[in-house]
């Protein structure tokens, strides 16, 4: 039987490793909106009047940074089932992503919600530049996953 | 001989080191300390210098070696004897070997010579049209400057060092052996500039052909000899001027630098910016802006106009320092766009002329304000709202606070600022939450108990807030009664965190102001905080802990209240530890300010009482701005790297400022993005928006120029010190909190070491010993030794968490002026006032004793001096105090007779009375706050906290100012 525990393990992180590209594309792209703000020329019109666009977009923005904790849940499930599936390859190439997710949350500043970023510095420069780079390895790690996961 | 002979291999290597150690700056990287360090990680003192090719290595008799390589490419060398004799005459005359072997060197050294040709008009580029006309216009500058009637500049700074030991003066004026030495730096980093970038040849080569005549002019005087002129730090003691240092002039054309915005405002720390950011790195200083946006200006050109001026795609505003293409166009300062000029811009109100846009005050004015249209708001223009939340738990009722708030309230009320439309209201708290109806009709206030602190609401949300004008008797009855109320209070707890979220409330839909009042530990409810603070730990020479919040319940509120438009301010007066790092936030992120006495008490500690009430008075009575946003710009190329002060950033370049205060100071660190080629000038805009107390929508923008320089000499010539170290302090209050105090002060030290390191290397080119730095940076080093000694990062000297945490709020936020008196305290000695040199203000002589180093040795038993510290004056009595002083000034027999706790000086009616008494109010005028006075004699309890701030002096946990420069110069040399 080809279709054992091992492949139905597979096809799910597939599709899980597909959704995470989403998010880390959405993810790369909110902060993307928060560096550039100021280039926006609705923003550049009125400093201060909030318009339906800039709302909704700022929305956008917290919607993508709400979207780390189910990141890193999704990515701990099917760690666990390749530790089920005794995939110690897999599982091995997956570790480091896992301990950087739990020294991240564990780093993370004082907060009485779940959540990474904090607003009051979210906007120095190197946290900024920092988050952007984490953004785009991990897009770069779920993307080489998705065809390792494809064809593994 | 033996230097001739030596010469060709040591040219070459010489050549070597130059070439590979510029460009590369890699083996340099991990020892860029003050950008690494202060933005990454790791952090050691002891981080081993990768300086390439260690130039010790060679015998030490080879310094001439290193001289005649460095001048060799420099075609003007007859110059050079010149330049290094007198300078190092104090050092021992040079062997007269050098000179003549100079020009002899430079022909073997091959390879530099063809690569050093072409520099040489460039070298001269800024200095004079031609080369071969520049020595001779040297010598012109030469005798320009060493005319001694010379007023400016250079006489001035000659009074500087009056006390120079013979030594020293016989080296009279050093600056007029500075200028020739400039070309030599200039050739000398000519290589490395050129190399990275030869593209920047073009734009440089016909140069003088561009350049205006004055800027040509300028930057002649850009080559400041006063700024660059080496100085030992180890042998030259007296650095310190006698009167406070001005802030230095950016190189700029002059009629630019006329109406360039006022240093106080709008300050950068290196006044030449680089051009590159691999340059900045290379100096190791950092870039940064220091502003104090809404300073109280004496001055200030205010424009109605239905529209402002801005530019199209950036949307800065029309500044002095735009260009105008023709009558009708203008191209901005600082994305370069051409812009249309309006048809009303080319009536000048002011000459009532037409045609003359750049006659408008607009574009004559750096500093400026707008009144602005509609268009500017977000909702009509709010009254003026303010909140009192007053602690009434036992505790605040036992320090006597209450008495003082409400008696300075009552006398000023009708002094804060606002229109008919301003609103008042007061909460109090204990463990329950206290609302006031004030409503216009009630026979006396109605006080209304909220007991349910979990949830709590608004028992009548209409008439808590009440027009101030309408219902002033019921206001002032309650006032009047407030103290009185709970005389009898034994409730001991405080729910804080209940108070502010019903504040929240009652402010969110208009914004406004809250004052809170907080005497303890809040310890009900939400925000409930623990004590943290061990008090054993106070001197331990280890990590100092929880300085960063316990709980983001402050910093949430915060963040809802900067939503709102509401800012907190923080009165904090209590014996015990408060966790001011978790309560700060709530100011912090609201752009709110923090007070903070601590033992305050009504009986015991009169000193902070007399403090709190004139510090409550300006609070009340000082100018506020509502509804507030900032936007920083720069030039294209430039960016914002991260902000310092009270303030949330909504966007890389927006603060958002619920309340905007003129005793609030903002630091930027910025970075070099896209390089500044072709560039001479660039720009910052700081524009401020705000709703003023009277419902008006105003804009108030400083524009800043600044020239761009290509050398590191010139880079450091242009480093103002006191914004450094403003601007670092900044950086290490971060650093402490997120890192750790050790890391911070390791981060400091390597501040200076770094950048002193990086002139020796690339700047000198003659290789003396000693610590050198350039006359610009002179007091670097003291000033981070001040720094490691001040309240907020000293370890091993037993400081109380809230006081370091205040101490640090206070370096945040206070602007340059008040921050660097809490950094390096001044000293006089105001024994033997006089009216010589004294100014004259309102008919007032104000005496102007001399500014004395940080040292007991500058004491002594028979003078009184005068320590400002900033917030607190000392003025301490010698055991044998001239007599004379203490009867006249302090009105005593002798020095016995001076009682223990004074905090007043007498107003008796004789000369030295008056004199001492004017400079003293003179300080005190001269900043928002209100330092106290004590008078301390020999055996005060005060004395300690005098003696500590002797900042040159050894203490048993930290180094004297000698140890901490030979510290750095160990440092650099390795």
């Amino acid at each position: 039987m080809a279709f054992t525990f091992a492949a139905f393990c597979y096809m799910l992180a597939l599709l899980l490793t597909a959704a995470l590209i989403f998010f880390a594309i959405w993810h790369i792209i909110a902060f993307d909106e928060l560096k550039t703000d100021y280039k926006n020329p609705i923003d550049q019109c009125n400093t201060l009047n909030p318009t339906v666009e800039k709302v909704k977009k700022i929305k956008r923005v917290k919607i993508a940074l709400k979207l780390v904790l189910p990141e890193y849940l999704i990515h701990f499930f099917f760690c666990v089932m390749f530790f089920c599936a005794a995939e110690w390859l897999t599982l091995c190439l997956n570790l480091p992503l896992l301990a950087y997710h739990v020294w991240r949350y564990m780093s993370r500043p004082v907060m009485s919600c779940p959540g990474l970023y904090d607003p009051t510095t979210i906007m120095n420069a190197d946290i900024l530049a920092f988050c952007q780079k984490e953004g785009w390895c991990k897009l770069a790690f779920y993307l080489l996953s998705f065809f390792y996961y494809l064809y593994g | 001989m033996a230097v001739q002979h030596s010469s060709p291999t040591n040219g070459a290597t010489h050549f070597h080191e130059h070439t590979s150690s510029r460009p590369p700056s890699k083996p340099c990287e991990p020892c860029c300390k003050l950008n690494s360090i202060l933005q990454l990680g790791a952090t050691s003192l002891l981080v081993p210098q990768c300086y390439p090719a260690p130039w010790p290595t060679d015998a030490p008799t080879s310094l001439h070696g290193y001289i005649q390589p460095g001048a060799a490419p420099q075609p003007m060398n007859p110059m050079v004897p010149n330049t290094y004799q007198p300078n190092r005459a104090p050092y021992g005359p040079p062997p007269t070997g050098p000179p003549p072997t100079m020009k002899p060197t430079s022909p073997p050294t091959g390879p530099p010579m063809a690569n050093a040709t072409p520099p040489p008009p460039k070298a001269d580029e800024p200095v004079a049209g031609n080369g071969p006309q520049a020595p001779n216009s040297y010598n012109h500058v030469d005798n320009k400057m060493a005319g001694p009637p010379q007023p400016g500049p250079p006489g001035r700074h000659l009074g500087h060092y009056p006390s120079l030991p013979p030594g020293y003066q016989n080296t009279s004026a050093p600056h007029n052996a500075t200028p020739p030495m400039h070309p030599a730096m200039q050739a000398a980093t000519q290589p490395y500039t050129q190399a990275p970038q030869p593209y920047q040849q073009p734009p440089v080569g016909p140069g003088p052909a561009q350049l205006s005549p004055s800027l040509a002019a300028m930057s002649l005087q850009s080559s400041t000899p006063e700024a660059l002129r080496v100085v030992n730090l180890l042998q030259e003691r007296n650095l310190l001027p006698p009167s406070p240092i001005p802030a230095p002039t950016p190189c700029l054309p002059q009629d630019l630098q006329k109406i360039n915005c006022n240093p106080e405002v709008f300050r950068s720390t290196l006044t030449s910016i680089p051009q590159t950011q691999s340059l900045l790195n290379k100096a190791k200083l950092p870039l940064g802006l220091l502003l104090h946006p809404f300073k109280d200006l004496s001055q200030l050109p205010v424009v109605t106009s239905s529209t402002i001026v801005r530019c199209r795609s950036c949307r800065t505003y029309i500044n002095p320092f735009v260009s105008f293409l023709d009558q009708r166009r203008w191209k901005c300062n600082l994305c370069y766009r051409v812009n249309d000029v309006p048809e009303e811009f080319m009536y000048n109100p002011v000459s009532r002329s037409y045609g003359e846009p750049h006659k408008r005050p607009e574009v004559q004015n750096a500093t400026i304000e707008f009144i602005a249209p509609s268009e500017y708001m977000l909702r009509p223009p709010q009254p003026a709202v303010y909140l009192f939340i007053l602690d009434v738990s036992h505790n605040a009722v036992e320090t006597g606070y209450l008495n003082v708030f409400c008696q300075s309230l009552l006398d000023n009320i009708n002094a804060l600022p606002g229109d008919s439309r301003t609103k008042v209201g007061f909460i109090t708290f204990d463990s329950t939450i206290h609302f006031y109806n004030l409503q216009e009709g009630l026979s006396q206030p109605q006080m209304l108990i909220v007991s349910d602190i979990e949830d709590i609401f608004l028992p009548t949300p209409d008439s808590l807030l009440v027009n101030l004008n309408e219902c002033k008797e019921l206001v002032q009855d309650l006032l009047k009664s407030l103290p009185t109320l709970f005389e009898k209070t034994m409730e001991t707890q405080s729910a804080l965190g209940s108070a502010l979220q019903a504040a929240f409330k009652l402010l969110s839909p208009t914004g406004g102001r809250m004052s809170v009042f907080q005497t303890q530990l809040p310890n009900l409810g939400v925000g409930a905080l623990q004590s943290r603070e061990d008090p054993n730990q106070r001197a331990s020479a280890k990590d100092i802990q929880y300085l960063s919040p316990a709980t983001d319940f402050y910093k949430k509120l915060a963040l809802d209240c900067s939503g709102q438009q509401v800012a907190v301010d923080l009165f904090l007066l209590s014996s015990q530890y408060c966790d001011l790092a978790s309560l700060g936030c709530i100011s912090r992120y609201s752009a709110g300010s923090v007070y903070y006495y601590p033992s305050y008490h009504h009986q015991h500690n009169p000193a902070q009482v007399e403090c709190f009430q004139k510090d409550l008075k300006r609070y009340l009575t000082r100018k506020i701005g509502f509804e507030a946003v900032m936007r920083i710009r720069c030039t294209k190329g430039l960016s914002i790297h991260t902000f310092h002060g009270n303030f949330f950033v909504r966007s890389t370049d927006l603060l958002s400022l619920p309340n905007v205060n003129p005793d609030a100071g903002f630091a930027v660190q910025m970075s070099i993005e896209e390089n500044l080629d072709d560039m001479q000038t660039v720009s910052f805009q700081a524009a401020l928006l705000y709703t003023s107390s009277k419902g008006e929508r105003r804009i108030r923008v400083h524009t800043l120029c600044l020239p761009v320089v290509n050398s590191l000499s010139d880079i450091f010539a242009g480093a103002d010190v006191q914004a450094i170290t403003g601007l670092l302090a900044c950086m290490a209050v971060d650093r402490s909190v997120t890192a750790s105090l050790s890391d911070a002060r390791d981060a400091m030290t390597n501040a200076s070491i770094d950048s002193l390191s990086s002139y020796r290397q690339s700047v000198l080119t003659i290789q003396q010993p000693g610590l050198l730095a350039p006359a610009c940076l002179r007091l670097f080093p003291l000033f981070i030794l001040a720094l490691l000694k001040q309240k907020a990062f000293r370890t091993g000297t037993s400081t109380r968490l809230d006081d370091r945490v205040f101490a640090m709020c206070q370096l945040k936020y206070q602007p340059l002026a008040y921050s660097l008196l809490m950094i390096h305290p001044a000293l006089y000695r105001i024994d033997d006032l006089t009216d010589e040199g004294a100014l004259n203000i309102n008919e007032r002589t104000i005496p102007q004793p001399r500014l004395l180093q940080l040292t007991v040795e500058k004491l002594s038993r028979e003078a009184a001096f005068l320590m400002d510290a900033g917030t607190v004056i000392y003025l301490w009595i010698g055991r044998n105090c001239n007599p004379t002083f203490l009867s006249q000034v302090l009105g005593v027999p002798s020095y016995a007779a001076v009682p223990d706790n004074l905090y007043l000086l007498p107003e008796l009616d004789t000369a030295e009375s008056q004199r001492t008494r004017a400079f003293i109010g003179w300080l005190r005028d001269q900043r928002p706050f209100f330092p106290s006075l004590h008078i301390i004699r020999d055996e005060s309890q005060q004395k300690a906290s005098f003696l500590q701030n002797m900042i040159e002096d050894r203490t048993e946990s930290a180094l004297s100012y000698y140890e901490f420069l030979l510290h750095v110069q160990q440092q650099i040399s390795k």
